[in-house]
């Protein structure tokens, strides 16, 4: 099995530990994970903005990065989307304005390889269980792209609840948007701030230490809009709970019982 | 109706007034949400929904492919029954038509049913120019019409008001529309509908001409198709010697049969029904019952442009349900009034940038009214993608391209004042695809992080005065994979550092003695 890790744009300049997590957790469960370094972003900003044709060289790049691999796995609901969803739409607008079908054929040959972590862990290595200690309250932000585009549906909830430690509360109004979208949060910041400050409301009432979801965009709006209140809840990667071990968190495990449920 | 939709300003200003409103904010949120949970009940009733939903879509779509086929058999059925079909182009058309045949019937007063299509082209306004007052008699749009506002939702006109402000619209203006209000009206539900009832009962009964649109119309037989719930509509087509109904020619429908599929769609999907309380069907006219004298206006007002569109056409399947206002987050906080048209929501920000051409600032901001978070794609009855025709609006936007504008296929230009985002897409996209330059900005960065702002200056600043600004950690996720494999074909075959690299000793996070990533603020929970 070949599986290269796409680590995304964000992950890469703002959240190396996220990366660094995906590492550690597959090669824990036996996993040789391989980074292509050409790879780079996917272009959804670019593309979600209106510049389609911005996104088509990173398309390519894409396709040459992983041309070798079986799998390419992302810690980024948002980034699978688009490659999943919008790859082919972008080759077929391509075709249909007369430059040919090689971007046709990068979407082709990249959607069927693209998994979300959560996704990957469950449906291909089939682990629900993957042995993380995490000892905190957590509560669980299913992102929109994760909902809707992938239908990630309850996998990464089943792997959260196979977490030792971890007691997972529950979010009200879990599947409405934080209000991040991309460029949405600049080009419209008055709506995008209710909407955060609406989702911190939430998280907040759910009382958990943190807050967790399979894409640091959304995060990083959630994080600022709690850190900005000085409230006290961590925005954290799933990919960063599920790699945390007993062995590694050993210290923790001992000093923190306050927040351990076993 | 005092107000016009012309001269909005363009979304975000609208949207950041609306937010502040938080009397705006609590009706629309415990209206929108109250309407949502009993949807998703009423749906999921239903174990044939998707079926119903792929078969509304494939029905509406396979009329659209031959439109012109079925609009022409349907004006021959109406003509064959009785009626009269007339053609508009536009708005400007389309107004004309109807105050010319009112004029005719030597009346100045109409009765109304609920009507988008009049709403979009302004036929009350045009109407009261030519010295014709037109009554609206659904509920809400009575409540609209009396508070000199204009509607912000497509099935709930008023929704932005709670009872107690309709009751003093109800106190202040009934009187100077006829039957005024009765005396010590209370906020009541019942109240309010009694009031509302006993003022609309006088213009039923004397009015000589009624104005409608319609749900559907089935070419076979030339039936238009009004579903409603008051009654009200009812009232309308049936008391007056009159009927003129303006329609958009997208709401035709090849076939009774096909009919069945969004009378199931239709009520579910708006008030969460099972069924909704009338279905009103008229074809032509019948001597000594109901009205003797039947007018269709068929209105495309930039219908026919958008139907030139591949991906955009597919608005056209819209059966203005409402179910994708009452999901969306964006609709909830900027209240419908901010998309500036009787179409706002999700559906509206695909559609009057349609029907109108990206016209102006209003237009042209429209697409980027959504986080594109895809729950108005999932309620919708008839599968239309509007995260899909959102991002194709946008570039049109960014990029123009071709477009067809009455009729005629013409190259649409880059809108004006997305200079500096294009350079700047432009740069960001070059920086992406030169991993070395990359690199090298991203390094430059990690050393400087500490002078960074955690405010942001420029187009950051409205980003900046809600929420913090991430640090940027000391180190990337691309230098820690060269410094501690050093390689892109996995571990362990480092020429650099990657002797440490093995699964035993990595350093993942969760750990809290990672060598690199200490300084990172996310990830502890502490
Ligand atoms: S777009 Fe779909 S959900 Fe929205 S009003 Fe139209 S039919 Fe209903």
């Amino acid at each position: 099995m070949r599986v290269a890790l796409f680590v995304t744009c964000i992950n890469d300049m703002l959240h190396p530990r996220t990366g660094q997590a995906v590492v550690a957790l597959l090669e824990r469960l036996g996993v040789e994970v391989g980074f292509p370094a050409e790879q780079s972003c996917c272009g959804q900003p670019q593309f979600n903005t209106g510049y389609r044709q911005a996104a088509e060289p990173l398309m390519r790049r894409f396709d040459r990065a992983f041309k070798d691999y079986e799998y390419v796995v992302t810690p980024s609901g948002s980034c699978a989307a688009m490659v999943r969803d919008n790859y082919p739409r972008i080759g077929a607008k391509a075709a249909a304005e007369g430059r040919g079908r090689g971007l046709v054929d990068a979407a082709a040959f990249a959607v069927p390889k693209m998994y979300e972590l959560t996704e990957f862990l469950v449906d291909v290595l089939k682990v629900e269980d993957v042995g993380a200690y995490f000892p905190h309250t957590v509560t669980y932000h299913p992102t929109c792209h994760g909902l809707r585009v992938l239908g990630l549906g309850d996998r990464p909830r089943r792997l959260l609840e196979h977490v030792e430690g971890l007691e997972l509360r529950e979010l009200p109004g879990a599947e409405e948007c934080c209000g991040f979208g991309g460029t949405f949060a600049v080009k419209n910041p008055a709506v995008s701030a209710a909407m955060g400050a609406d989702k911190v409301r939430h998280i907040l009432a759910s009382g958990a230490e943190a807050v967790c979801a399979v894409d640091n965009s959304c995060l990083l709006h959630i994080g600022g809009t709690l850190s900005r209140r000085g409230a006290p809840v961590r925005p954290v990667h799933i990919a960063e709970i599920l790699a945390s071990t007993g062995g590694t968190a050993g210290t923790a495990r001992n000093a923190r019982t306050e927040g351990s449920v076993r | 109706m005092s107000g016009t939709y012309l001269g909005m300003p363009a979304f975000p200003r609208a949207a950041a007034t609306a937010t502040r409103d938080t009397r705006l904010r609590a009706n629309l949120t415990h209206a929108t949400h109250t309407i949502r949970d009993k949807r998703a009940k009423a749906v999921a009733e239903l174990d044939d929904w998707a079926q119903l939903r792929a078969a509304g879509a494939a029905v509406k779509d396979r009329t659209l492919r031959r439109l012109d086929h079925y609009l022409e058999q349907l004006e021959a059925a109406v003509t064959a029954a009785g009626g009269q079909v007339h053609w508009a182009l536009d708005a400007d058309e389309a107004n004309r038509i109807v105050t010319r045949l009112v004029r005719e019937t030597g009346e100045s007063e109409v009765v109304k049913v609920k009507s988008m299509a009049t709403q979009e082209i302004g036929l009350n306004e045009a109407l009261a120019g030519a010295g014709i007052r037109a009554y609206e008699t659904d509920l809400a749009e009575l409540i609209v019409q009396l508070g000199h506002d204009l509607p912000s939702h497509i099935l709930v006109p008023a929704i932005h008001r709670n009872r107690s402000e309709i009751r003093d619209i109800f106190r202040r203006e009934m009187a100077s529309w006829g039957r005024p209000a009765p005396e010590g009206l209370g906020d009541s539900p019942a109240e309010l509908a009694e009031a509302a009832r006993l003022h609309l009962r006088e213009k039923f009964l004397s009015a000589k001409v009624g104005i409608s649109g319609a749900n559907f119309m089935v070419a076979e037989t030339g039936t238009l198709v009004v579903v409603e719930s008051e009654g009200n509509g009812r009232m309308c087509l049936t008391l007056p010697e009159t009927l003129i109904s303006v329609v958009g020619i997208e709401k035709v429908v090849p076939s009774w049969q096909d009919l069945e599929i969004f009378l199931q769609l239709l009520p579910r999907s708006s008030t969460a029904e099972r069924m909704n309380p009338y279905t009103s069907t008229w074809t032509g006219t019948t001597d000594g019952d109901g009205p003797q004298t039947f007018h269709l206006v068929l209105l495309d007002n930039g219908r026919t442009d958008t139907l030139a569109d591949t991906v955009g056409r597919q608005a056209l399947r819209c059966i203005r349900c409402s179910a994708c206002l009452n999901v969306c987050p964006v609709y909830e906080r900027a209240g419908g009034h901010a998309y500036g048209s009787p179409y706002p929501g999700p559906i509206g920000a695909i559609l009057t940038p349609q029907l109108r051409g990206l016209a102006g600032p209003l237009e042209e901001s429209l697409p980027y009214a959504s986080s594109l978070c895809g729950a108005c794609y999932e309620v919708c009855p008839v599968a239309i993608d509007i995260p899909e025709v959102l991002v194709h609006l946008r570039e049109r936007v960014v990029q123009g391209g071709p477009v067809t504008l009455g009729g005629t296929r013409t190259v649409l230009q880059p809108a004006k004042g997305h200079a500096a985002e294009r350079a700047a897409m432009r740069a960001v996209g070059w920086a992406f695809d030169h991993p070395g330059a990359l690199r090298a900005g991203m390094r430059l960065a990690a050393r400087t992080r500490r002078l960074h702002p955690r405010r942001l200056p420029g187009p950051g600043r409205a980003w900046s005065r809600t929420r913090d600004v991430p640090e940027v950690p000391a180190e990337s996720f691309r230098d820690w994979w060269q410094r501690t494999r050093g390689t892109s074909s996995g571990r362990g075959t480092s020429s650099e550092s990657g002797t440490s690299s093995g699964p035993g000793t990595s350093s993942g996070p969760g750990t809290t003695s990672g060598p690199d990533t200490s300084s990172e603020r996310r990830g502890d929970v502490k």
